[in-house]
């Protein structure tokens, strides 16, 4: 870069704002240690119980949902910010919109995160999963989550760029689905700053929590993390997508079915039987629309597939759409009436969830700043390509460790529960079933230690990474619009 | 649900999939090796490929699938499929079933005294994994209480050990109420009769303060008689053994008399049926007082 134009082309309004970007990726690298830490905290405590210590600010009640709160919204949220706000300019090639704005949502998001992990071993929280923020944070997540959305759509429509990007559909949908969804689900009376009740009640509450908690999987999990993948791994692989018809299907494919999934979350309860019929089908309906998505990353790397043997980073990503390959179809197993009785409330559906939360979205989340943290810093490679190697290996057994033994640990339990003597009788008590799983227990704490391991490496790589001789210039805006 | 939301929930699930397979055939025309023709950010372009066959035939067999289940069950407004099958039923069902063969079990104990029933391998074998399933939660899987449940190993029994009383006990339950003593003796008053009570058990007190408790001891002799050695008419304990149902220490005793106390035990009869009641029973009484021949220990029956 020339130096006589230094001066000019440095001005905001042609550079990129990569600031907030490398806020919200640093930002995810400490998250996703602390939640993941709570994490192996939390499995061990169901191990050897304990390691609560007596402290009720300890206890497996309070950090559990501080550990999926951390790994969804600060982990997984602070990633799907930074790719969110780094794809958007590219691809639209134009400075984000409003950096005030952005710097507000980076602020605020991380003062929900601190509330959240204040709040929530002090006990305060509404119970309702994936959710549990009392009123007051619910406000700021709403502020937040809406100024997020002006900055995205705001970029978008200075674009330069005449087609929007297929990320940017999943993005934007993201944006608007999770705003609907948290603030229908959070309607509540505060009668404290402390304390507050939801609007609805029985099945309505159970239905609307549910139909919360199922699109948060499939908007925030699913489609943000698709936006992500639909940049990150064309760019890595270096080969076009594979099918943008295939995209326009299952895109919107997926945004419709998904809304209707979340009643197979309470199959067998007071819930009208209508109301379970529909969100069985639906699920099915859903299998096709989530392939959709993984056929079109995986068939992106045909003509690529050499560089898997060579490139870390891309084998994050494969795994990655491997893993929501395998969950987007046992979610529809899973929400078979008949599957349901057996699997509902074993240790099968933390292994499901654990499936899609460390091989889908931890993977992919990783692949992707593994290629996006160098160029933040204005470096080809990350600082250790053997250590992203070392931590794909690490993070792949402990996931196989992990979804394993709860999948052995909740089919065992499901077959315990329903066993009945000729009399009539139940064959096991609980306590007998829980004895039982004990071992699995223990090998998920490895498998969880693993993984947790693995990131602490990509921790130490992050910080040998951002060490740079000299802050990298911001980056110019090509000024010749591609078609 | 009325017309209007029937009609509305048919609607839109014909839309979602009426419109599913429309975008899925509208896009199927197959352009091979072309891209769209379109670059972002200098090096991301996009193919045009067609749709994989399998993958459209996996789409259009879950909506097959789907569009058969909502006619066979509930879920397409408030038509209520045509197997006419509602969870309500299936669970009425498969109660009875399960009903009808239990009855044919039950059968051959009914007509036989309890007590009897008490020395039955068979009906003991039955009645262990009743009490494992609905009384061992409180009672201990091997029925040995808890503070506040009474232990029913021993030969001590509130209400009395004899058979027809224990399936009273279990099939209408009972409530043991102490009331709270503290506003009518006084916070020395309660003291001083807790006294008493350890001198009525043999249990080492303060002779002058229980002696002043003596006096007070009127009010519980009410219940428990004057001698302390209860009443089971009225499930009030005997206070003069070593069988302690919330403790015999100082700060126990005194905290029953001051604030009182209230067990409940479940009435079983309505949950679990008379033929459930006198097997469960029957077990009951053989943990105070096995067999000669020894109690059995496995179940099998």
């Amino acid at each position: 870069m020339p130096n006589a134009t230094t001066t000019y082309a440095t001005t905001d309004a042609t550079t990129y704002n990569d600031k907030v970007v490398r806020q919200f990726t640093a930002a995810t690298v400490i998250w996703g240690v602390v939640g993941m830490a709570v994490g192996l905290l939390i499995a061990a405590q169901l191990a050897w119980p304990w390691l609560n210590f007596d402290q009720p600010w300890l206890t497996y009640s309070r950090l559990r949902p501080l550990h999926t709160n951390a790994v969804i919204f600060a982990f997984g949220g602070c990633g799907l910010f930074a790719t969110a706000y780094y794809i958007v300019q590219r691809t639209c090639q134009v400075r984000l919109f409003g950096d005030r704005l952005a710097a507000f949502t980076f602020w605020g998001w991380q003062a929900v995160i601190v509330l959240v992990a204040i709040t929530f071993p002090l006990g305060i929280q509404q119970n309702k999963e994936y959710a549990e923020p009392e009123w007051f944070i619910d406000i700021l997540i709403a502020a937040v989550w809406i100024v997020f959305g002006v900055v995205f759509f705001g970029t978008l429509a200075k674009r330069r760029v005449k087609h929007i990007y297929v990320a940017n559909w999943f993005y934007a949908a993201f944006i608007i689905a999770v705003a609907l969804l948290h603030i229908v689900n959070n309607l509540a009376i505060p009668v404290s700053l402390t304390k507050s009740y939801i609007v609805y009640s029985g099945a309505v509450d159970a239905m609307v929590q549910w139909w919360y908690g199922h699109n948060a999987v499939g908007f925030f999990l699913t489609a943000g993390f698709l936006g992500m993948m639909y940049y990150f791994v064309p760019k890595q692989a270096d080969r076009p997508v594979y099918s943008y018809r295939l995209s326009v299907v299952h895109f919107w494919a997926l945004i419709a079915i998904y809304m209707w999934a979340g009643p197979h979350h309470l199959h067998y309860t007071a819930l009208p039987d209508w109301v379970q019929s529909l969100g069985m089908v639906f699920s099915l309906i859903l299998l096709a629309p989530s392939w959709g998505g993984m056929l079109n990353g995986i068939l992106t790397l045909s003509g690529a597939w050499h560089k898997l043997r060579t490139d870390p980073v891309l084998k994050f990503m494969i795994v990655a759409l491997s893993f929501y390959g395998m969950s987007t179809f046992e979610g529809p197993m899973m929400s078979i009436k008949t599957v349901n009785s057996l699997s509902h409330y074993t240790d099968w559906t933390i292994g499901h969830v654990h499936a899609g939360a460390l091989g889908w979205v931890g993977f992919i989340t990783i692949g992707s700043l593994y290629c996006l943290i160098p160029r933040l810093r204005g470096r080809r490679d990350m600082h250790s390509m053997r250590a992203v190697e070392t931590h794909f290996w690490l993070a792949t057994i402990g996931i196989v460790l992990y979804i394993a033994a709860m999948w052995m640990a909740g089919v065992m339990q499901g077959l315990m529960w329903r066993a009945t003597n000729p009399d009539g009788t139940l064959t096991y008590t609980f306590v007998e079933s829980l004895r039982e799983t004990y071992p699995f227990y223990i090998v998920r704490v490895a498998g969880g230690a693993l993984y947790l391991g693995g990131m602490l490496l990509m921790a130490w790589n992050t910080w040998k990474t951002w060490q740079v001789e000299r802050e990298p210039e911001p980056v110019l805006i090509p000024t010749a619009v591609a078609a | 649900m009325t017309t209007f939301w029937s009609a509305f929930v048919i609607v839109i699930v014909v839309v979602n999939i009426a419109g599913s397979l429309w975008l899925l055939f509208g896009n199927a025309r197959a352009t091979p090796g072309e891209t769209t023709g379109h670059t972002w950010d200098e090096d991301l372009t996009e193919y045009n490929k067609p749709l994989p066959r399998w993958w459209m035939g996996m789409f259009v067999l879950s909506v097959v699938f789907s569009i058969g289940y909502l006619v066979l069950y509930p879920g397409f407004g408030s038509f209520a499929g045509s197997l006419g099958w509602s969870s309500a039923k299936q669970h009425d069902t498969d109660v009875a079933d399960a009903n009808a063969k239990l009855d044919t079990l039950f059968a051959q104990f009914r007509g036989r005294p309890v007590a009897e029933l008490a020395h039955d391998p068979k009906a003991l074998a039955i009645g262990r994994n009743v009490f494992a399933n609905h009384c061992a939660a409180c009672h201990g899987s091997g029925g040995r209480g808890a503070p506040g449940f009474p232990n029913l190993t021993d030969d001590d029994w509130l209400y009395g050990g004899d058979a027809d009383t224990v399936v009273k006990t279990i099939a209408d339950g009972r409530a043991g109420t102490m009331p709270p003593w503290e506003a009518m003796l006084g916070d020395r008053g309660v003291r001083d009769v807790a006294q008493y009570v350890r001198q009525l058990a043999g249990l080492s007190h303060n002779d002058v303060v229980a002696l002043a408790g003596r006096e007070r001891f009127a009010v519980c002799a009410a219940c428990h008689g004057a001698d302390g050695k209860g009443n089971r008419a009225l499930g009030a304990p005997n206070l003069t053994d070593d069988v302690w149902l919330y403790g015999s220490d100082f700060a126990s005793l005194d905290a029953t008399i001051r604030t009182g106390r209230h067990g409940v035990m479940p009435a079983w009869q309505p949950i679990l049926g008379e033929d459930r009641v006198r097997l469960v029973a029957a077990w009951v009484l053989s943990l105070s007082n096995p067999a000669p021949a020894a109690a059995p220990e496995k179940a099998a029956p």
